[in-house]
């Protein structure tokens, strides 16, 4: 009986009412942070070479936001020719054809050797290579002088490389051609981290390579493409602004500059280049976590796992170890 | 493609309505390392054959083997008469395309050791994925046999859950089920119980002998040797790339004729 007590008293300590260690220097940094939050706001609102007013009035004009849509166009098209292009050349990365391997490594090695400016201002000024670009059979003339036929031409259609590489789409090829190195790579190491017990297992269900890779292997692999992608999304935001130099006039940055010297009130418009980037930033990272969420499906981040592995780490503790999944 | 000559040329006999599976002189080299040595197997349909060996012994190659994962160097392997990977032609033999060879492995069931269950596809998905894909089935009649196959193996509940969200049993369930639903003539086992905790062997070994009852054909590589006695119509005992002793399982486990069968024996029972 007395043992019985004894037990249940054993059982069920009081709870513990511990004096909380102290951190004097946390109360420290508080303070100098606060400070030097105070300088910066009292910066803000005195010093009058922001002239917020002027930024406020101009930051939304016509063709200001003619502008931010000319930039939101060439993100979303030239990491779309990235991403694209960044598979193919993945895969041909990957394949068991050594010629195309080749050409994927020289690819990569040329676009991400050259700096994006450089390549920007070197599209815009391929006109002087050619001056019209025309599509038909390659080396006409050459086959035709073969033959003995003067002038042979066989091109179906072509249009003035001015008119075609000016501004908008030579800042487009530039941007996108180097983001598809950028992206082949992410997209090579993602389809790399997928284990090969997966392909395996699809092969053993006789699924062909373009099946395995579409419906197995390429879901798997986005959980570790997309982070890294988000990150090239932002990165390429902000290299729209180089653009300005090919140069393309319907773009964020172009305007604002135009604004600002315009006006000769050159440091408000920088402030209002600021804001507009991390407003779209901002929208940017959103997406990015919803589309991480989602391919997190199945996987210990998805939400349900994860509740699912929080119990048992509550309940593990005391059980005797269990195997659990794979 | 090149054609492969056979040693011997005489090789391939005709396709003839015998085994299920029938391979003559199977070798097999990663490199310098040759891992079959000319290996002879016959299983009758409806036959449950177990493979037994010493890890390394290479008998979860060969069962590789059979549906092509792995090529073989020489010999051959017929499945319900078919060759595997390769095509007769004038003599010669032609490697198949790789659409043929995933044709020919549809009716072929694998189950491997570590499950490999697609972790972004549920249960259920798990088990469509394959009937919709490949053999381009309707959907409601895919689904309702996915479902009544995951009732089958026991986890009628489970089929809106992911792989992570399940034990390892329970995985090698789905597994199983995956496989079945492509309809095989043939279920290859590559050690399906090793990856699980002991508790949960049992739940898997009773699907394994609730569908050899079913009369399925099936070649099961294990370390189980209470499922070979009892479930398994012949035994085949490797060692070294070599098979050194078959026969009757519950014959060949009480009265090992070969040393290194009774060694290995001795050590697992």
């Amino acid at each position: 009986m007395s043992v019985d007590t004894d037990k249940s008293a054993r059982a069920r300590p009081e709870p513990i009412q511990a004096v909380p260690v102290r951190h004097p220097g946390r109360w420290v940094a508080v303070a100098v942070i606060g400070v030097l939050v105070a300088m910066f706001v009292h910066l803000l609102v005195t010093n009058q070479a922001f002239n917020w007013s002027f930024m406020i009035d101009n930051m939304f004009r016509p063709p200001i936001v003619a502008g931010v849509r000319g930039s939101i166009a060439l993100l979303v098209t030239s990491m779309l020719i990235g991403i694209v292009l960044g598979v193919v050349i993945a895969i041909m990365r990957l394949s068991e054809n050594p010629v195309l391997r080749g050409v994927s490594w020289a690819y990569t090695w040329f676009f991400r050797a050259v700096p994006r400016l450089v390549l920007a201002i070197l599209f815009g000024n391929l006109g002087i290579l050619w001056a019209r670009i025309e599509f038909g059979l390659p080396f006409d003339r050459q086959i035709g002088a073969l033959f003995g036929i003067q002038d042979f031409e066989a091109r179906l259609f072509g249009f003035s490389a001015v008119d075609i590489l000016t501004g908008f789409v030579a800042g487009m090829l530039a941007l996108g051609l180097s983001e598809a190195a950028y992206m082949a790579e992410i997209i090579r190491a993602g389809i790399q981290s997928v284990d090969e017990g997966q392909t395996e297992a699809a092969q053993a269900l006789g699924m062909n390579r373009g099946q395995i890779l579409r419906r197995i292997v390429l879901p798997q692999a986005m959980r570790v493409i997309v982070p890294p992608t988000g990150n090239e999304t932002i990165a390429m935001l902000k290299d729209t602004s180089l653009v300005a130099f090919v140069p393309v006039s319907a773009e964020l940055f172009f305007q604002l500059r135009a604004v600002g010297s315009r006006t000769f009130q050159v440091f408000p418009m920088l402030v209002a280049a600021t804001i507009w980037y991390l407003l779209l930033t901002s929208v940017l990272l959103a997406g990015q976590h919803y589309l991480e969420r989602h391919f997190a499906k199945g996987t210990s981040r998805a939400g349900q796992a994860k509740a699912r592995l929080r119990g048992m780490a509550v309940g593990g503790g005391g059980a005797t170890g269990g195997g659990g999944g794979v | 493609m090149t054609g492969v000559t056979l040693p011997g040329q005489t090789g391939v006999p005709a396709a003839e309505s015998g085994p299920m599976v029938h391979a003559e002189q199977v070798h097999k080299s990663f490199g310098s390392i040759e891992v079959l040595k000319g290996i002879d197997l016959q299983v009758r349909a409806g036959e449950v054959c177990c493979l037994l060996g010493p890890s390394g012994s290479g008998k979860s190659t060969f069962l590789r083997c059979i549906n092509h994962l792995e090529k073989i160097n020489a010999g051959w392997i017929r499945v319900d008469g078919e060759l595997i990977g390769y095509r007769e032609r004038g003599g010669k033999l032609h490697e198949m395309r790789e659409k043929e060879v995933a044709a020919q492995r549809r009716a072929i069931g694998m189950v491997f050791q570590r499950f490999n269950l697609f972790p972004h596809k549920t249960a259920l998905e798990n088990v469509t994925e394959a009937p919709l894909l490949v053999r381009k089935e309707k959907r409601a009649e895919v689904r309702e046999r996915a479902a009544a196959l995951l009732e089958r193996v026991g986890l009628g509940d489970k089929l809106g859950n992911y792989p992570s969200q399940l034990s390892g049993g329970q995985q090698q369930r789905v597994a199983i089920a995956r496989a079945l639903a492509m309809k095989p003539k043939l279920m290859l086992f590559d050690e399906p119980t090793s990856a699980l905790d002991p508790e949960l062997v049992g739940e898997v070994l009773d699907v394994m002998k609730d569908l050899a009852h079913d009369g399925m054909t099936m070649i099961v590589v294990t370390h189980e040797i209470g499922f070979a006695r009892e479930v398994g119509d012949s035994l085949v005992f490797m060692d070294n790339g070599v098979v050194v002793e078959s026969g009757n399982p519950r014959e060949v486990i009480a009265d090992p004729k070969h040393e290194r069968t009774k060694a290995f024996l001795a050590k697992v029972l």
